[in-house]
């Protein structure tokens, strides 16, 4: 293959980690933003989601769509009410301390993946996709000066792909209504700018804090179990995408949703266009070194404003 | 109507409150004097439950809301127009006034209420509170205060950094709001301006009470300032 259609595939592979990376981050950055919590356990929150969605998967038989449609309904919610159960037995009884958070969800993180391990084992297990079609990808040459369609061997991708993309896409617009255009929205950003202030105009900042870890372990359980049909469930699988959403979440600018979407579609397909043409560890190295350098030169991420 | 009976506060370890104790009356203005540090804004954020109390009672129209959590209290009455003023600044004043509204499930019409006495947050509905020039914030706090119909108001240096014209807005409102029965407690720096409207004043230092005085007594003898404040 000549190096233009090779470039499409690996930005397309890129836009499928991009598509994940996005809702796992924003997750992580919706938690750090309202909450100031420094969510360690947020890679298990995935974790979870994957294993779950292949323990959903298999209770239908039938057509793979009706197993996974079952996990992608539930399983997110099922993880929002175990980190709801995390943040008010826990994280609130130490007050959000910014330390002790820090230390109580590295506690989570050991807890989840224990468990995991002593329930679900070793294991890594696949989860069927709903749809999979195998779909062949045009490119274009110059014949006689005149540019013409051609489909070359081995340039292709699947529908579920598409369909991982178009998800994440659709999932992050419904984030972005929910907090500019709804009533919990507005009060999730009013505690997010100023808590005591939110607590003096009546907003019950306890029970906002409690949707917030809930939504944010939502969204990555909801990446994962898209994630799934892809690369398989494994009780250690969370560190890559805790590692990633940080770097995607100082980048982007710490609590500022926008900037985490377009830092984790920058991460993602960079990620995807090196590893294909060089290393996969040479871009986590690079994506390493510019956080490094984004926390030197521009503290505040490359889209946050800076805080007064 | 606000009853602050015997508080003490700490900050960590560090107490600032010690036994303070206050009274303010429906429709009437009590203005809280003391030097900087004195426990003024500590006072207020107390009422507010803010911080938490190691004793002591605040009650609200015979109601103790000390024992209720934070978020309840604005529920009970009470508006809180805060030192800095502390808006949401990355929302628009209608979103800012919209949980104005919210903490007492107040509605339209209450708000028409509040425009009225500030027009020029109509002019104003879409900017992002932070865009509006200082006297329009200090606007735009108090009519957040006043938005959940506060049987008690707590006003923290509202005119801090003002221009006159703008002062006089702010005190005008104030009066209004008194003549409305609503109990004012008032933090003002400027001696000459806690004159011109309030009832009693209470002086404290070191977050306690010294004596609480009428304003028409200070007005006869200057010197309890002096003597209370030291300037
Ligand atoms: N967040 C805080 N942590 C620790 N000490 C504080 C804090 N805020 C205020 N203080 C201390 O409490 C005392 C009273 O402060 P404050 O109530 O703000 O005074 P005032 O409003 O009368 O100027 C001061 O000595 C101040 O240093
Ligand atoms: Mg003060």
């Amino acid at each position: 293959m000549e190096f233009g259609p090779y470039l499409m595939l690996a930005t397309l592979e890129g836009a499928v980690t991009a598509a994940v990376l996005a809702l796992t981050a924003v997750g992580l950055s919706l938690v750090f933003g309202v909450m100031r919590v420094v969510n360690v356990a947020h890679g298990e929150f995935f974790m979870l989601g994957a294993v779950l969605a292949w323990w959903a998967a298999g209770l239908v038989g039938g057509h793979p769509a009706l197993g996974f449609g079952l996990a992608i309904l539930v399983v997110p919610i099922l993880v929002g009410l175990i980190a709801v159960a995390a943040d008010v037995t826990i994280l609130k009884r130490i007050d959000y301390d910014p330390e002790r958070t820090i230390v109580a969800t590295i506690g989570i993180l050991y807890i989840i993946q224990q468990l995991t391990l002593m329930t679900y084992g070793p294991e890594a297990r696949p989860v069927e996709a709903p749809f999979n079609t195998r779909l062949a990808l045009p490119w274009f040459e110059f014949a006689d000066g005149r540019p013409q369609i051609y489909w070359p061997w081995g340039l292709s991708t699947t529908s579920y792909k598409l369909g991982v993309i178009g998800a994440a896409a659709a999932v992050l617009v419904g984030v972005w209504a929910l907090m500019t255009h709804t009533r919990i929205g507005l009060l999730m950003r009013a505690t997010q700018l100023d808590r005591e202030m939110a607590l003096a105009f009546g907003i019950p900042v306890e029970r906002v804090y409690a949707l917030v870890f809930g939504l944010g372990a939502g969204l990555a359980a909801l990446a994962a179990v898209l994630i799934v049909p892809i690369q398989q469930a494994h009780y250690l699988m969370g560190g890559d995408p805790l590692l990633l959403s940080f770097i995607v979440v100082i980048i982007g600018g710490l609590g500022s949703l926008p900037g985490t979407v377009v830092a984790a579609i920058l991460i993602g397909v960079s990620d995807g266009i090196i590893s294909v043409f060089f290393s996969p560890t040479l871009a986590k190295i690079l994506a390493t070194l510019l956080v490094a350098l984004v926390l030197v030169f521009r503290p505040q991420g490359l889209f946050g404003a800076r805080r007064a | 109507m606000l009853e602050v009976k015997a508080i003490n506060v700490a900050y960590g370890k560090a107490q600032v409150l010690r036994d303070l104790s206050l009274r303010v009356e429906a429709g009437e203005i009590l203005c809280l004097l003391g030097r900087n540090g004195a426990g003024k804004t500590t006072t207020m954020k107390a009422i507010m439950g803010l911080l938490p109390l190691m004793s002591g009672q605040v009650v609200v129209a015979g109601e103790a809301i000390s024992d209720q959590p934070p978020h309840k209290v604005p529920g009970a009455g009470v508006g809180y127009v805060p030192q800095g003023r502390r808006l949401f600044s990355e929302l628009t004043v209608a979103q800012n006034l919209e949980i104005g509204l919210a903490a007492n499930r107040s509605g339209q019409a209450v708000l028409d209420n509040v425009l009225e006495l500030f027009p020029r947050l109509r002019e104003r509905w879409s900017q992002r509170a932070q865009t509006l020039s200082g006297g329009e914030q200090q606007m735009l706090a108090t009519a957040r205060a006043l938005c959940l119909q506060p049987k008690v108001l707590l006003l923290d240096e509202p005119t801090e950094g003002l221009q006159p014209s703008m002062i006089e807005a702010i005190r005008q409102v104030i009066t209004v709001m008194r003549e409305r029965g609503v109990a004012i407690l008032l933090v003002e720096q400027r001696v000459d301006a806690v004159l011109s409207v309030a009832d009693r004043v209470a002086f404290i230092e070191n977050g306690r009470n010294l004596e609480t005085v009428s304003a028409d007594e200070i007005r006869a003898d200057h010197s309890i300032v002096e003597r209370h404040l030291g300037v």
